[in-house]
């Protein structure tokens, strides 16, 4: 099939002179790259969607001698594998992006937080380190990178549980605010930025933000990684332009026989087939944290449902109750209108649940379980019953 | 083997460091050490670092890669997640079953594999994958898993 999709070829770009690019931006000045960040249009690649500009702009303008810049490697959404590819691909790109925010914020110190099941990348990447730090100290930048690994809990993704799991504690979220730009690490201002968000930080010092914007859409600006897996004529990781439709996509990437895409991993929203046309990948429509998985249509709702909510009840963190009951009794509820020891009506009363948990949960986590489990319920509601 | 391992943990400390920050690089490397976190260590981790024992348990006990109980020298980890598990991860368990004899959650006598589920390895493209300590393994067969096995038995 033709391809109808914009492809960019950005991010995996590796022949750029870091260390040149790195005395534009000090020439430049920090001032003036701020305002080209925020120019930019780029937000956070995690999936939150802040702001880069101005998160490095807080951070930078702390009163704090001590500050800290970490990279959340943390990649665990289900489906989602880019931050793997660029980590593995592009290290070089990564770690001169938290160098470059370790100058316009002013933090000596940084850390990359990455899972402890990708620690197969460990020796690469303390190649990189070295390297990137014997050649920064040549422009007179002190910026001192170090690994940290996770040790299996989805749940460190979050910022401020991820900023837990490094103080030594369990890996469970706090309360916000205070925000990690105004207390992070050790109480100190951390900017923390997701592995492809220090890359377009890159990106953009390269080409600048005229180019940068012209990517994209107005509310989805610049190229973006997705890991494509599931029922495809072509699995893995590609770089497009945001703003696409769903059915764009699928034309690509589908295998002909699409039912659903989830778009944004478990705790993104599934798109049914009659959708396609009119949903928006970007933050204009779904957004997505890169995660896109495709089902045909020989595939059951009902297991699909049921695999992401035992992955949410084994990652809840358990601290807060909404979320804690709220993916149990979702997992027996569904399970208990299959065996039909429930009528199906019941599921109205898990959507109530999971409003409820949209809105009374501490963090993302418990926040997102209701946006696959309401999309899959709306929309294929027979599936789950019979 | 206690008073080694006493003496290792006072290592790990003089290495990372006795504060907070330093307990889950300790706790990572008593695990590659020796495959799990056995009470005795807990109690000396918390000795070196001036915590409770309680802390020390409750902290590892929320990572699934910090093993509390006995763990195998080898540890398979299959991914359970939806799309390796749309790949027929089942069959790779029940090759594995043949071959060694556990079902996940379970070690084999001789305390050289562990069997687990896990969640997303972030290679569904590749799916089903499975990782063996920190080696990723992916497009895996029920033939192809039994051949990495083997290379493991004899390690």
């Amino acid at each position: 099939m033709a391809t109808q999709l914009k492809r960019t070829e950005l991010i995996f770009r590796e022949d750029i002179d870091y260390s040149a690019l790195m005395r534009k931006i000090m020439k430049m000045g920090k001032e003036k790259f701020i305002e080209e960040l925020i120019d930019s249009g780029l937000r956070g690649r995690g999936g939150a969607g802040f702001p880069t500009g101005l998160k490095w702009k807080i951070v930078k303008e702390y009163p704090d001698p001590i500050k800290y810049i970490i990279c959340n490697a943390d990649e665990g959404e289900p489906g989602t594998f880019k931050d793997r590819e660029i980590l593995d691909k592009a290290s070089e790109k990564v770690i001169w992006g938290m160098a470059l925010a370790s100058y316009i914020t002013g933090a000596k110190e940084g850390f990359i937080y990455i899972r402890a099941e990708y620690k197969y990348l460990k020796t690469k990447l303390r190649i990189a380190i070295d390297r990137m730090e014997h050649n920064i100290k040549s422009l007179g930048i002190n910026f001192k990178l170090d690994l940290i690994f996770g040790a299996g809990a989805y749940v460190c993704g979050e910022e401020t549980a991820l900023i837990e799991s490094m103080e030594g504690f369990r890996g469970e979220p706090t309360n916000k605010p205070p925000y990690p730009v105004n207390e992070g690490y050790l109480g100190r201002p951390t900017v923390v930025n997701n592995v492809e968000t220090f890359v377009n930080a890159m990106i953009i010092a390269d080409i600048g933000a005229e180019e940068y914007k012209k990517l994209g859409t107005k509310a989805s600006q610049g190229s973006k990684l997705f890991s494509v897996s599931g029922d495809c004529c072509k699995e893995g990781v590609f770089e497009l332009e945001m703003g696409m439709t769903v059915q764009q996509f699928v034309d690509e990437f589908g295998d002909g026989d699409t039912k659903a895409v989830q778009v944004g991993g478990a705790s993104g929203f599934c798109v049914p087939r009659k959708e396609f046309k009119n949903t928006i990948i970007g933050f204009e429509g779904v957004p997505t944290g890169g995660s896109m998985k495709v089902f045909n249509s020989s595939r059951s709702m009902y297991n699909i449902l049921e695999n992401y909510l035992i992955f949410f009840e084994e990652e809840s963190c358990g601290q807060c109750t909404p979320c804690r009951v709220g993916t149990q009794q979702l997992l027996h509820g569904i399970r208990a209108v299959k065996r039909k020891e429930k009528p199906k009506t019941y599921l109205d009363e898990l959507l109530r649940l999971a409003y409820t948990m949209k809105y009374a949960s501490k963090c993302g986590l418990g926040r997102s379980v209701g946006n696959a489990f309401t999309s899959i319920i709306e929309n294929f509601r027979e599936e789950i019953v019979y | 083997m206690i008073s080694n391992a006493e003496e290792f943990i006072a290592q790990l400390a003089d290495k990372h460091g006795r504060k907070r920050e330093s307990l889950l690089p300790i706790l990572q490397d008593v695990v590659d050490q020796y495959y799990y976190l056995d009470e005795s260590y807990m109690v000396n981790i918390a000795r070196e670092l001036d915590i409770s024992t309680a802390d020390v348990y409750g902290t590892a006990s929320f990572y699934s890669f910090l093993g509390i109980n006995e763990q195998g020298k080898h540890v398979i980890r299959v991914c359970q997640t939806i799309v390796c598990d749309m790949k027929r991860k089942e069959d790779i368990i029940d090759a594995i079953t043949e071959l060694l004899g556990i079902r996940p959650g379970e070690t084999t006598h001789d305390g050289k594999f562990s069997l687990f589920y896990t969640n997303c390895l972030g290679s569904c493209h590749k799916g089903p994958a499975m990782l063996i300590n920190d080696e990723l393994y992916g497009d895996l067969t029920p033939e192809k898993t039994k051949d990495i096995l083997v290379s493991y038995m004899k390690r």
